[in-house]
């Protein structure tokens, strides 16, 4: 069984091989990138498209185990996959919680059967409370790349300083979820203009901003590596900016809401708008797009967190958090960000793949195939019933959106051709 | 006129000229409030749920009265005693609401943005009687109602609001409907009360008490939530007294009359001192009857709205 894609325009910032160049994929693995590759048993007629190596999503919630009327792993790679997703990272916060041995190899044999590959990001501490660390090196051992308390803070400090460091030992890292609790107090949006129209609870940028540099002062006490999720503040990335060049061993991401919509989103209550971090100001919004042009932010992730319609149909400080991401992070970054294929080829793929420490976010001969192809010129709606995940909670819905992932490749299987095979 | 909202939510979303129609309104609906047969046929057959998930005392009562002088039914969803406690959310109690034939609900609700959620999801009309730290459009209009009726306009007017800004609807709400009809209006209090964002919108802002009232028309104070606020926003009743309380020697700054006013309940010699809440120049008690005239006013306007889109 072999597969050619035909005609595309490789865009390949990690390797060597770029520019118009047919691929020829065998057994799983591209076994040519070059001209006059000969037949193959099925074409792929990538004319006027984009080959990027396969996406690679850090950070999304597939809901499963516990919470399966959100999403279950199936439904959820499968979103992923049309989202251009070949491999994606779980997190913890399930019910129960993914922080050890047990839970952890139901994830793995579930994702057997999933659309992409599953590298999940195990808990830091059990039960995401803060106090006792995990049996990380048992949980690494099965396949997790990272551990993390996400949608938590590790609050206490001596606990994330022994978590960094006990993590390490395995040659696995911590992503900070980066939150003060007691500045956040009852807030549900950004503090500012908006919560004050609304009468809602702000949350502070200080909030997440102080914990940002808590955790990148700790980093660099320690020598120690940290990856720092959803940045959304200027002034977190300005911390982030100053470490890097300091030489502190920190990388982040950040996710599309935060470049492609600001806090005024919540106006009307409109509760597909809350989600944590919240989305902050339109300068806040700037600032992420140059922190991800300019490198500070390391990589695009989701953050995927889909919900149930009934837990955002209800009065906003009572909705659910979060936001549907899979299916439009490529689109928003297309729209908002940059046209730049490159640069997105880095966010999306080459970077994430470093994160994490696994193959990837190149397209090599002898690698494995795991290749999105995408259109970067195609224009729609973002029709709410279009959207394949279980949870149809985004704030885009309505808008006039550009790039569409065309076809979706893991392991030399085609997962996605338009529609999910 | 017909207002552009079927539902009263808040004066931030409402045109001034929608903001007069309800003040010229309430002033004709004063004139019937103060004859002597206080029921008029205005409302008859309609029927209007009260729906408070917070104490209320004025308010709440004040709606009653102003149904039924207007001839409407007028129930009170108990809420402590309802199926709210058994988890029912808002939206299947507003859909019950709505099965029983209810017009018009009047929400007070502990969340910003309970009443616009309900008003979505509800065919007939919300009020809003205040949510969260969002709106009380009815107060502010009816403090707005009281200063018209003082002084023969709002444009033109100093309206300096004094207190815990931060945490109160009644300060938003009079803040953007006295901004719309042309006052100048000054919000005075610590910095731990004020809200974020403030300084882009057209309040005046000052943590000086003097520079405040020097030559406002308007003293509006704000209760103080004591048993909430202090020694989280504040160290003590003491001195938030000596530095943000109205008392004789603290008027002696204002360069001319000047008209106090307070959404009550007030803390006596906390706010305001008691020489000044029963002195002549209060509005406290004005401003309760006048709450009376806009919630007749308003229940009037939106059930004739129905009727014209019928």
């Amino acid at each position: 069984m072999t597969l050619k894609i035909c005609g595309g325009e490789i865009v390949n910032p990690a390797g060597d091989k770029s520019g118009k160049l047919d691929i020829l994929i065998e057994d799983g693995r591209i076994k040519a990138i070059g001209k006059d590759l000969g037949e193959a048993s099925q074409t792929i007629d990538a004319g006027g498209k984009m080959i990027f190596p396969g996406f690679i999503d850090i950070h999304c919630h597939l809901r499963e185990p516990g919470q399966e009327y959100k999403e279950d792993i199936i439904s959820g790679t499968k979103a992923a996959a049309r989202g251009g997703y070949t491999a994606v990272c779980p997190m913890p916060n399930t019910s129960p919680v993914m922080d050890n041995a047990a839970v952890c190899a139901l994830v793995m044999e579930r994702a057997k059967q999933a659309y992409t590959k599953v590298y999940p990001v195990g808990a830091a501490t059990a039960g995401l409370m803060g106090k006792e660390l995990t049996e990380m090196g048992e949980l690494a051992a099965m396949g997790c790349v990272a551990f993390s308390d996400d949608g938590r803070p590790i609050e206490n400090g001596a606990m994330m300083r022994t978590a960094m460091q006990y993590a390490a030992t395995y040659g696995a890292f911590i992503m900070a979820h980066e939150e003060c609790l007691d500045l956040k107090g009852k807030g549900v949006m950004n503090e500012g203009y908006y919560s004050t129209i609304l009468g809602l609870p702000g949350i502070p940028r200080a909030a997440e901003e102080a914990m940002i540099a808590r955790d990148i002062i700790l980093a660099e006490s320690y020598g120690l590596r940290v990856h720092i999720q959803h940045v959304s503040t200027r002034g977190g990335i300005e911390i982030i900016r100053a470490a890097k060049k300091r030489g502190v061993k920190v990388t982040s991401e950040t996710a599309p809401h935060y470049f492609s919509g600001d806090d005024s989103l919540c106006r009307g209550y409109d509760a597909r708008a809350k989600v944590n971090p919240p989305l902050r100001t339109c300068d806040d919004v700037e600032a992420v797009k140059q922190g991800l042009l300019d490198g500070t932010i390391d990589a695009i992730a989701t953050d995927h967190a889909p919900h149930h319609r009934d837990e955002k149909n209800i009065e906003f400080a009572l909705a659910a958090s979060g936001i549907s991401g899979f299916e439009t992070a490529f689109s928003l970054a297309v729209t908002n960000l940059t046209d730049d294929a490159g640069l997105l080829a880095r966010l999306f793929a080459a970077n994430p793949a470093n994160i994490i420490g696994k193959p990837g976010g190149v397209l090599k001969e002898g690698a494995a195939a795991d290749i999105t192809i995408a259109d970067m010129n195609i224009e729609y709606i973002l029709k709410e019933e279009d959207i394949i995940s279980k949870g149809k909670n985004t704030p885009f819905i309505g808008q006039k959106l550009k790039g569409v992932v065309t076809q979706t490749i893991v392991d030399g299987k085609l997962v996605f051709d338009g529609e999910i095979l | 006129m017909i207002l552009k909202s079927k539902d009263i939510i808040g004066l931030y979303d409402m045109e001034a000229d929608e903001i007069s129609y309800i003040l010229d309104s309430a002033a004709t609906m004063k004139q019937l409030l103060l004859q002597n047969a206080k029921k008029m046929p205005h409302l008859q057959g309609k029927s209007i749920v009260s729906l408070f998930y917070e104490n209320s005392t004025r308010t709440r009562l004040s709606f009653e009265l102003a149904a039924k002088y207007l001839g409407a039914t007028f129930s009170n969803l108990g809420v402590s005693t309802s199926s709210v406690n058994k988890g029912e959310t808002l939206l299947d109690t507003g859909k019950t609401i709505e099965a029983m034939g209810t017009d018009i609900i009047v929400i007070r609700h502990p969340l910003a943005g309970a009443p616009k959620f309900l008003g979505d999801n509800f065919s007939g009309h919300v009020i809003n009687a205040g949510d969260g730290m969002h709106e009380h459009p009815t107060q502010a209009l009816l403090d707005m109602f009281t200063m018209k009726e003082k002084f023969g306009r709002i444009k033109g007017l100093s309206v300096a609001i004094i207190g815990d800004i931060s945490h109160s609807r009644v300060a938003r709400s009079n803040l953007w409907g006295l901004t719309k009809l042309g006052a100048k209006v000054t919000l005075c209090g610590m910095d731990t009360m004020m809200p974020p964002g403030i300084g882009q919108t057209d309040a005046i802002v000052t943590n000086d008490i003097k520079e405040a009232i020097r030559d406002t028309d308007v003293i509006m104070a704000l209760r103080i939530q004591k048993e909430r606020l202090e020694s989280e926003f504040f160290p003590s009743i003491r001195e938030y007294h000596k530095f943000f309380g109205i008392n004789e020697d603290v008027l002696k700054i204002c360069g001319k009359d000047v008209l106090i006013m307070h959404p009550g309940p007030v803390n006596r010699g906390v706010e305001l001192s008691s020489a000044v809440i029963d002195a002549d120049f209060s509005a406290i008690n004005t401003q309760v009857t006048n709450g009376v005239a806009i919630r007749m006013a308003l229940l009037y306007i939106l059930t004739r709205r129905k009727n014209d889109d019928a």
